[in-house]
C-alpha cells in the first residue's frame, strides 16, 4: 500500500524522467537547458505553500473546482448492473479538464519570467484553456492545430481568436496533433529564451509527464473524498474508466488510486474504424509498439521502419500517434487495463448519454462511457464505476450532426 | 582512428577549413540522391553528412521537412539509406559520411544491430539530434563502442556549466548549431559566432564546425573564418526540391566549398 514504497506505482519517474523504460528527455541540445530549468522551477514549486494556495484560489474560483462527482440513475437503471458516477469535469471553465493543468503550468511562466506561451491543440480544448488563462494573466499566446482539426473544430478556432491568441494552423503531415506538436517545438527551438511551451498532455519530455499528471490529479483526489461522502467512508471506486489520447485526464483520475489494489483501472483508446492492419484507429498500446517521439519513449503507432504512422478518430482530441509514457508503464506493469471503442460505439454512447442524463458529453468521453455501456450490465449492482466526463460535447455537435446524417446548414 | 579523424588532421596539417555538405538520402529519388552523393568529394566537400528521413523532423525547417517526405514517399528506408553508403564506398574510401537524423528509426532497428549494420556500409558517424547528453547510455556510448563518432551539437544556450557535458563524450567534431531554430532559418552571423567558437575550443581539442543559417559562398567564407569549418545543407537540398538536375546541384556546392576553403 501506499506506505510501502518499494511496492509503490506512485513514486515515478526517476531522476531520468523515467517510468521503467518509458519516458526520458529525447530533445534537441537547444532545448536541453531551458528543460532542466523548468524541472528545477517544478521542483521548487511542487513543495512551495504558496503556489498550491494560489492554485487552489483559482481552481475554486475561477474554474469551479471541486467538479461535482454525480451519480447517473437513468443511465445506470439502462445498464442494469454497476453503479455508473460520473466525474463531472466537463463543468470546468472552458468545458474540460485541460484547464487544471494550464493553470499550474501559467503561474510557472509567471514564475519563470516568460511573457509568451505557445501551445499545441487537437480538439481545441487545450487552446481554448491556454488562450483563457493567457488573457486573465496578460499573456501573449499562440495556439499550434493542425488545419485539418482547424476545419473540423471551428467553435473552438474562433473561440481562442476571440481570447485573443494567435491560431496557426499546421500544415505538415496530416494537419492533425502530432504535426501541431511539432511545429509547436519548432516555434519553441526558435524562441527559446522568452518563450514558455504549455503541453497539453501527460507526454513530451520530463518534467512535463509528471507535472501535467501531478497538476491533473486533483480529478481523482476530489473523487476519493466526493465517494465517500456520497457512499460511506473509505469507500473507494470498484472500477475507474478514462478515454485516453495523451492521457491527461486518465492519469489525473488513475494516479491518487495506483496504490489502491482493489481499485480497477482501466483507460480507452480511440479505436477508430477498428484496432486491425489498415491502422485506422489511434489506440497506441493495442496496436503500437514502443518508439521515441515528442521527447520521450513509449508506445507509438509506427512502421517497421521506424516511421510514425497518423492516427485515425472521430475524435480530434484522441487522434495522436502516442501516448503519456506512465501509461505506457501501467500498460506493461499490468496495473491498468487498456482496452479500445471505435467511433460507431462512442457515437452510440454519446446519443445514450444525452437521452438519459441530458449531458451532452465531448466525444472523449464518449469512448469511456462506450466502455462503461459494455462492462456495467455483467457487474453487480454495488460494484462503483467512475468515469471521467473530462469534456463537453458543445464542440461536436457539428461532427456528430454530419455521421447521423443531420443537416445543420452552412 | 575513423575517416573523420583522419580527415581533420589532413585538413589541419594542410592549414585547410572543412566544407560539409547535408543532403537527404533518398531524395527527390534513391539513384539521384546516389549520383549527387558520388559528385560531392570532387565538387569539395570533406565531409557528407547523409539525412536520415523521419515523418517527424523537430528540429527542421520545411525545407528539410519536404526533403524527406519526397525521400519517404520515393520508398526510402533505413536499409536503402545503409545501401547509398556502401554503394559509395565501393569508389571513396576516405570522404567520411556522417548520418543525421532522429533516434526512432535507429531505435526501431535495435541499436547493436544498427551499428553493426552503419559501420560495415561504411558510415563513420553519427549525429542524432533528439539524443542529448542525458541520454547518453542510449546509442552514443554503444556507438563509440563500435568505433563510431557520436558527434554532439553544442548551441546558443549551451552555457559554460553546461558546455563540458556536452562535450564529455562527443568524438570526431564538434557541431556548433549557429542559431536557436530549426535549419534553413535565419542567418548565421559571423560576429555572433566566433565567440561562441572560441568559448567551446577553450574547453575541447576536438574541431568546431558551425552550422544553420548558412546559404551562399560569402557566408560559408565568413563562417568557417571564425571556425574549423562550415555546414550547408538546406540551401542545397532547396534546389532538388527546385527539381534541379545533379550537374547543376554540384556545381552550387563547389562554389560553397570554394567559399569556405578560402577562409
Amino acid at each position: 500500500m501506499a506506505e510501502d514504497l518499494v511496492n509503490s506505482f506512485m513514486t515515478g519517474p526517476d531522476e531520468n524522467g523515467r517510468f521503467g523504460i518509458f519516458g526520458g528527455r529525447f530533445v534537441s541540445e537547444t532545448l536541453m537547458p531551458l528543460i532542466l530549468d523548468l524541472e528545477a522551477e517544478y521542483e521548487k514549486a511542487k513543495t512551495d505553500a504558496s503556489f498550491w494556495a494560489e492554485m487552489d484560489d483559482l481552481w475554486k474560483h475561477y474554474v469551479g473546482r471541486p467538479s461535482p462527482l454525480y451519480f447517473a440513475p437513468r443511465l445506470t437503471e439502462h445498464l442494469g448492473g454497476a453503479k455508473v458516477y460520473m466525474k463531472r469535469d466537463e463543468l470546468n471553465h472552458t468545458g474540460a479538464h485541460k484547464i487544471n493543468n494550464v493553470l499550474g503550468q501559467i503561474l510557472l511562466a509567471r514564475r519563470m519570467g516568460k511573457e509568451r506561451i505557445i501551445a499545441e491543440t487537437g480538439a481545441g480544448q487545450h487552446g481554448v484553456a491556454t488562450a483563457t488563462v493567457c488573457a486573465k494573466f496578460g499573456l501573449k499566446c499562440v495556439v499550434y492545430m493542425g488545419a485539418h482539426d482547424v476545419e473540423r473544430q471551428a467553435p473552438n478556432v474562433f473561440r481562442m481568436r476571440l481570447l485573443g491568441a494567435e491560431v496557426v494552423p499546421v500544415t505538415s503531415g496530416r494537419g492533425t496533433l502530432k504535426d501541431a506538436m511539432n511545429d509547436a517545438l519548432r516555434d519553441w527551438v526558435t524562441n527559446v529564451r522568452d518563450t514558455f511551451y504549455c503541453i497539453g498532455t501527460v507526454a513530451g519530455p520530463h518534467p512535463y509527464p509528471a507535472m501535467v499528471r501531478d497538476f491533473q490529479s486533483i480529478i481523482g483526489k476530489e473523487v476519493r473524498w466526493q465517494l465517500a461522502e456520497q457512499e460511506g467512508e473509505g469507500r473507494l471506486p470498484d472500477t475507474v474508466i478514462a478515454a485516453i489520447g495523451g492521457g491527461s485526464n486518465a492519469m489525473g483520475l488513475f494516479y491518487p488510486f495506483l496504490d489502491d489494489p482493489s481499485v480497477n483501472i482501466i483507460g480507452v483508446e480511440a479505436g477508430g474504424k477498428g484496432v486491425d492492419d489498415r491502422m485506422q484507429h489511434c489506440a497506441s498500446l493495442t496496436g503500437g509498439r514502443p518508439g521515441v517521439l515528442h521527447g520521450n519513449r513509449t508506445y507509438l503507432l509506427q512502421d517497421d521502419d521506424g516511421q510514425i504512422l497518423e492516427g485515425f478518430s472521430i475524435s480530434a482530441g484522441l487522434d495522436y500517434p502516442g501516448i503519456g509514457p506512465e501509461h505506457s508503464w501501467l500498460h506493461d506493469t499490468g496495473r491498468a487495463q487498456y482496452v479500445s471503442i471505435t467511433d460507431d460505439e462512442a457515437l452510440a454512447a454519446f446519443q445514450l448519454c444525452c437521452q438519459l442524463e441530458g449531458i451532452i458529453p465531448a466525444l472523449e468521453p464518449s469512448h469511456a462511457l462506450a466502455h462503461v455501456t459494455k462492462i456495467a450490465p455483467g457487474l453487480p449492482k454495488d460494484h462503483i464505476i467512475v468515469m471521467n466526463m473530462c469534456g463537453r460535447g458543445d464542440k461536436d455537435i457539428f461532427t456528430v450532426a454530419r455521421h447521423l446524417g443531420f443537416d445543420m446548414g452552412g | 582512428m575513423t575517416r573523420i579523424d583522419a580527415k581533420f588532421a589532413a585538413l589541419k596539417a594542410e592549414g585547410r577549413k572543412a566544407f560539409v555538405s547535408y543532403i537527404m538520402a533518398g531524395d527527390p529519388d534513391f539513384d539521384s540522391s546516389l549520383q549527387l552523393m558520388k559528385g560531392l568529394p570532387a565538387a569539395g566537400v570533406d565531409v557528407i553528412e547523409l539525412g536520415l528521413p523521419f515523418t517527424d523532423p523537430m528540429a527542421d525547417g520545411p525545407t528539410i521537412q519536404l526533403a524527406g517526405q519526397r525521400a519517404l514517399e520515393a520508398g526510402q528506408t533505413l536499409d536503402r539509406t545503409l545501401a547509398m553508403a556502401r554503394s559509395f564506398r565501393e569508389g571513396d574510401d576516405t570522404t567520411p559520411i556522417v548520418m543525421m537524423g532522429y533516434y526512432n528509426p535507429i531505435y526501431s532497428r535495435g541499436v547493436d544491430r544498427f551499428l553493426a549494420e552503419a559501420k560495415e556500409a561504411g558510415i563513420d558517424g553519427l549525429i542524432i539530434v533528439d539524443l542529448p547528453p542525458e541520454e547518453d547510455t542510449e546509442l552514443c556510448i554503444p556507438a563509440q563502442k563500435a568505433g563510431l563518432n557520436f558527434i554532439r551539437l553544442a548551441t546558443p544556450t549551451t552555457d559554460d556549466r553546461r558546455l563540458p557535458k556536452v562535450l564529455q563524450n562527443t568524438s570526431g567534431f564538434v557541431y556548433y548549431v549557429s542559431i536557436t531554430g530549426i535549419t534553413g532559418a535565419a542567418n548565421a552571423e559571423a560576429g555572433d559566432v566566433g565567440p561562441e567558437v572560441a568559448r567551446i575550443k577553450a574547453q575541447t581539442d576536438l574541431p568546431v564546425i558551425v552550422g544553420f543559417g548558412i546559404k551562399t559562398p560569402e557566408a560559408a567564407e565568413a563562417i568557417a573564418s571564425v571556425a574549423d569549418g562550415a555546414v550547408v545543407g538546406s540551401a542545397i537540398v532547396k534546389l532538388v526540391e527546385e527539381g534541379r538536375p545533379v550537374p547543376e546541384i554540384l556545381d552550387f556546392v563547389a562554389g560553397l566549398a570554394a567559399g569556405a576553403h578560402r577562409a
